[in-house]
């Protein structure tokens, strides 16, 4: 039997507390030991010891990436550095990496909150984790490896690349819980098949713990069906801990908040308003008892919303919608606002076109040129022109309506499209002046 | 009806070469080939040997290719032959997708076409038969 942790089936106003108590300590460690906050506090004219309500937390100032950057590298440090075990950064999707650091304490909440995805996944000690997220300053090997070890399983420390001794592995080690970005677990089950192994047959997994990356329902379909097992969404970042501050249960409809640990707002990202739970907008964190990288109202940029309502899955923690994409990945194309996942979402419909796809962005004199570029199916007929080009029209016209948006659809060979090893690159904006 | 092997290539210095080569290499040998061609990528159509092995050769090497039945025709090779099996589709109301000619190997000429699926090809060689026109298997024309 996994590990239980009670408080994650706790009544929510036990959490409730737990989290009111810890956002107001956070808050006064960050005045007291962080000059930031303590200006930024100041200048918002906002006294950290009057949190006594969750609306109080939402007249404090946020915190962003820049301002991490702009303290880097131990100017956010609440404890001295000798307290700190150990140091992480940011893998600098969108620039300058950034540092969370870690005591002893902050460690051990990490083991667990990470651990709660192996409940959820009912790991124990019969279970062998193959962990191929990269191991080093990445939070994804070594979050995976504590929250695996902290669960009772055998860990296989693996690390991302060499994708054919991953599967190899897989095949010899009976592994059973694969942990790595969707899009790698991807490439290893095409590589499995391309090896002539039939991954259902030859691979003993029961569970895939995958996260750092969105991707779509339609991705984990195909995911599940090559595998042959079930696929569980993790969520989390350098800045607030790492993977582990919220994961998937088994019911697979959002995921669960480690909410004794994290407090978890919704934005609009243009006002900064705190949006109803359904709404969807900006994620932002507050830490209710990290002591080495505390965060109060940390904007995380990720989209997505609180699903209103109680899981039957038995955990009473709120639970996030799968991430609609980064404010930052927003595509600002000829005005309108688009996020590539709405893109998959289109895709999906389309069974000549694999998961596989990358969207281009140019321009043409003053105009914005999108271009999808996917790859085919191998059971679509593309033997004539009509069908190749009918084929980019009906999905040209199916994204023109749900988007309202054109964007070129272009057909590419197959393995056209870069394989990644760590997070999938879907995005290539060639304009000028944006980048 | 004969199986084409069609392969989708992206339009980049050197593929052609180097989808010919993979297929060199496998002892796959063509009898006709040619390209249908937009700004950003060509269709090959082939005629060769083992189709359906050639189309798989290129598949694990990363191609996307696929095998499609087509319709080839034996013509005199006189003025107006070709002109006259035209009518003959034109009367019988079909509509040619594609088409391309080739000599075979004793000389003849050979007109190959898609025509509509696989239920109108049938129909369409029934009636050419019919009409007194020559529809080639694989063994007539390599």
């Amino acid at each position: 039997m996994s590990r239980q942790i009670p408080i994650m089936t706790a009544p929510h106003e036990q959490i409730e507390q737990i989290q009111l108590e810890g956002i107001k300590q956070t808050a006064v460690r960050c005045y007291e030991n962080i000059p930031f906050y303590r200006k930024s506090f100041d200048d918002a004219g906002f006294d950290p010891r009057s949190i006594e309500s969750f609306d109080d937390l939402a007249r404090a100032p946020f915190v962003t990436k820049q301002d991490l950057r702009d303290n880097a590298p131990y100017g956010m440090l609440a404890v001295p550095l000798s307290e700190v075990r150990e140091v992480h950064m940011s893998s600098g999707t969108t620039g300058v990496a950034t540092l969370g650091a870690y005591t002893s304490h902050d460690i051990e909440i990490w083991r667990e909150c990470f651990g709660r995805g192996l409940v959820f996944a009912n790991a124990d000690e019969n279970d062998v984790c193959q962990i191929c997220y990269g191991y080093g300053l990445f939070t994804g090997g070594l979050g995976a490896h504590y929250g695996s070890m902290w669960s009772g399983a055998t860990v296989i420390p693996i690390s991302a690349g060499n994708t054919e001794r991953q599967v190899r592995t897989l095949r010899d080690l009976g592994t059973t819980i694969l942990e790595c970005t969707p899009s790698y677990a991807m490439h290893i089950a095409d590589t499995a098949i391309e090896m002539g192994l039939d991954p259902a047959r030859d691979f003993h997994l029961r569970a895939g713990i995958h996260g750092a990356e969105p991707f779509s329902d339609a991705f984990r379909a195909d995911l599940e069906r090559k595998l042959d097992y079930k696929v569980l969404d993790i969520y989390g970042l350098t800045e607030t801990m790492g993977p582990g501050v919220a994961v998937e249960c088994m019911e697979q409809d959002g995921l669960h908040l480690a909410e004794d640990h994290f407090y978890a707002e919704i934005i609009n990202p243009a006002t900064g308003e705190v949006l109803p739970d359904g709404e969807w907008g900006e994620l932002v964190i507050t830490t209710t008892d990290r002591e080495a990288s505390p965060v109060v109202r940390y904007r995380t940029r990720d989209i997505t919303r609180i699903i209103p309502g109680e899981c039957p899955c038995g955990c009473t923690h709120r639970r996030i919608d799968r991430l609609h994409g980064r404010t930052d990945d927003m595509l600002i194309i000829r005005g309108v606002n688009v996020f590539p996942s709405q893109i998959e979402d289109v895709m999906k419909h389309f069974d000549e076109v694999s998961s596989w796809y990358q969207i281009e962005l140019d321009t043409r004199g003053s105009l914005d040129v999108v271009t999808l570029k996917v790859e085919t199916n191998p059971n679509f007929p593309l033997d004539s022109i009509g069908a190749v080009e009918g084929l980019q029209g009906k999905i040209q016209s199916a994204l023109k309506t749900a988007l309202s948006v054109g964007i070129k659809v272009k057909l590419v060979e197959p393995k056209s499209i870069p394989r990644s090893e760590g997070k999938a690159k879907r995005v290539i904006d060639l304009r000028k002046g944006i980048n | 009806m004969i199986d084409q092997l069609t392969v989708f290539l992206e339009n980049k210095e050197g593929h052609l070469a180097s989808m010919c080569r993979c297929l060199g290499d496998a002892g796959v040998n063509m009898v006709a080939l040619t390209i249908a061609e937009s700004s950003e990528y060509g269709l090959v159509r082939i005629l060769c040997t083992e189709p359906e092995r050639a189309a798989k050769v290129l598949d694990d090497a990363g191609y996307r290719a696929t095998v499609s039945p087509v319709m080839a025709i034996g013509l005199p090779d006189r003025p107006g032959s070709l002109a006259d099996l035209l009518d003959t589709f034109d009367g019988l109301g079909f509509n040619v997708e594609y088409g391309y000619c080739f000599l075979t190997r004793d000389g003849r000429a050979a007109d190959v076409f898609k025509v509509g699926g696989a239920a109108a090809s049938a129909e369409v060689t029934f009636k050419l038969e019919e009409a007194g026109f020559k529809v080639l298997s694989w063994e007539d024309i390599a």
